[in-house]
């Protein structure tokens, strides 16, 4: 059933004041469905990271309404609703990674025994079982990046704001990230706000991908990809991924941008 | 990286050379320091052998050891010790506390930092052995005076280092805390102390350091008591003997100080051991 669960009214957000204002993003209408898979691309600068912070309630807007579900973003934020998960693993590095993924339980009050055990699962669901005793020095990007996601995931939160969170990674890394990120969205049953710059990434990976214009961001285009699920690796060679991938490429130039690969 | 060295392949004999000459490396120091002591003993024995320079302008090192020890029997070394020590913690650890709390305020309020820095900062400029005769005319002379000498000497590095060291923290992990809607004691407890531990830490080395600096310094200029007045003492009596040896004691309370604030350290930030 389709309900929607954020919904973006005429959003606007200005940096600054007087003749230091920067206008980042202009008039962003959005309703993101309930477990929906939503990829927001566009050029650096374009207000895209701007709009998850203000979902996740670290920033308020400067004009416009954003609704999370009946809630406001702050009540969505205490009520632990919203996740956030950053390009840089954001790892505390004294904690090991068992305590690093019950962080935000450990905060809410969540009793020892129920930390334990949700650390397991998630360690399990991100196959890294063996190193819940490890630092995150000890772990490479990649699986820094996994463990970040699992700590999102950990108070389970309806909807998970992720800001690029395979930018620093390797092609091959980034592509087996992204579908163990699949499998999880499909198993947790979360609604995912994906930021990108790939657009292979967010067609790969998203239901619809929002194309930002340059500063100030606006929503030029939202292309639908309408490529079967499960995901499976032969669909990346598929007619139907390149139409796509174009379409969001055509999308971007048309706004006159070229730095998106 | 325990996992990038399982992962990675080895090169010829290469990796295998590396492993088993690590340990032996890494206990040279062990064999390495007592011969080093030892050569320069021998050094300075040849020396005065050599020259034979009479005991008031350089002793042998074997009249140190028996001026340490007879001093140390007769109580002189103990007690000359066991009061610098006093001072210097006293006033390191007063200093420590201040340091860290107006550190943290400071990292938390550009404004308060901005009102309090230049008394700071001229604070730090001013060398503080300047500011003696203000202390003796003001509170006289005495260990708490001392005390006080240490903590001020003190006190800059590690404020710095604290307003550093939580300066530093990056905002993506402040948006983090906020994200979980933690409190400010949590964010206190969770982020800001252990995140800022290892800068505060390079400054408690330093203030440490010249807390002992402090002491000995006032000690020579108006001490009664403490290493710092005996060596101006044995300096006066011609006793050579006697200033080394309490050169000696007071390197050791330096090192020993200075270890027990590594070993802190260590015990504090253990996750680090290990890091490469």
């Amino acid at each position: 059933m389709i309900e929607p669960q954020i919904q973006l009214s005429a959003v606007s957000k200005t940096y600054g004041h007087g003749e230091r204002q920067v206008a980042a993003l202009k008039n962003i209408s959005l309703t993101i469905q309930r477990g929906e898979f939503l990829a927001l691309i566009g050029p650096s600068g374009c207000g895209k990271t701007t709009l998850l912070k203000i979902i996740a309630d670290l920033l308020p807007p400067s004009a416009g309404r954003v609704g999370i579900g009946a809630r406001s973003p702050a009540e969505a934020r205490r009520a632990r609703e919203t996740a956030l998960v950053f390009q840089a693993p954001t790892l505390m590095e004294w904690r090991d990674i068992a305590h690093n993924i019950t962080l935000p339980l450990e905060i809410s009050g969540a009793a020892r025994a129920e930390r334990a055990e949700r650390a397991r699962e998630l360690l399990e669901m991100i196959r890294l079982n063996n190193f819940a005793n490890h630092y995150p020095h000890e772990l490479s990007a990649g699986m820094q990046q996994q463990v970040a996601i699992a700590r999102a995931l950990s108070y389970r939160p309806q909807i998970l704001l992720m800001d690029e969170p395979f930018g620093a990674l390797d092609e091959l890394t980034r592509e087996r990230l992204g579908d163990a990120l699949l499998e999880i969205w499909a198993r947790a049953k979360v609604t995912i706000v994906f930021v990108t710059h790939s657009i292979g990434e967010a067609v790969w990976l998203a239901d619809r991908v929002a194309v930002f214009s340059p500063r100030p961001g606006r929503i030029t285009r939202i292309v639908e990809i309408d490529l079967p699920r499960p995901r499976i690796a032969a669909a990346r060679a598929s007619t139907r991924y390149a139409e796509r991938v174009n379409e969001v490429r055509r999308a971007l130039k048309l706004n006159g941008q070229s730095e998106v690969n | 990286m325990a996992i990038n060295r399982e992962a990675s392949p080895r090169v010829g004999n290469w990796t295998r050379f590396r492993e088993t000459a690590r340990p032996a490396r890494k206990n040279l120091h062990l064999f390495l320091i007592p011969v080093a002591i030892a050569g320069f003993w021998a050094l300075w024995e040849g020396i005065i052998a050599l020259n034979e320079f009479p005991a008031f302008l350089l002793p042998s090192p074997r009249l140190v050891a028996l001026s340490w020890v007879e001093n140390w029997n007769s109580g002189i070394l103990p007690r000359h010790l066991g009061i610098s020590l006093f001072e210097v913690g006293v006033g390191f650890s007063v200093s420590l506390f201040v340091a860290a709390l107006l550190g943290y305020l400071l990292a938390q309020s550009p404004l308060l930092e901005k009102i309090v820095s230049p008394y700071l900062i001229a604070l730090q400029a001013v060398p503080l052995v300047a500011l003696g005769p203000f202390i003796i005319i003001w509170i006289g002379a005495g260990i708490w005076q001392n005390a006080l000498v240490a903590a001020l000497i003190a006190f800059f590095p590690m404020l710095v280092n604290t307003l550093v060291g939580i300066r530093g923290i990056r905002a993506e992990y402040r948006e983090l805390m906020r994200s979980y809607s933690a409190n400010r004691w949590q964010v206190f407890i969770h982020l800001e102390i252990p995140a800022a531990l290892p800068v505060f830490f390079g400054g408690v080395r330093v203030g440490m350091t010249l807390s002992v600096v402090g002491v000995t310094v006032v000690e020579l200029l108006w001490g009664d008591r403490g290493l710092g007045f005996l060596l101006n003492f044995a300096r006066g009596a011609l006793n050579t003997p006697l200033v080394f040896a309490t050169v000696a004691t007071l390197a050791a309370m330096a090192l020993s100080l200075y270890g027990l604030v590594v070993l802190v350290e260590r015990f504090l930030i253990h996750h680090r051991r290990n890091e490469q």
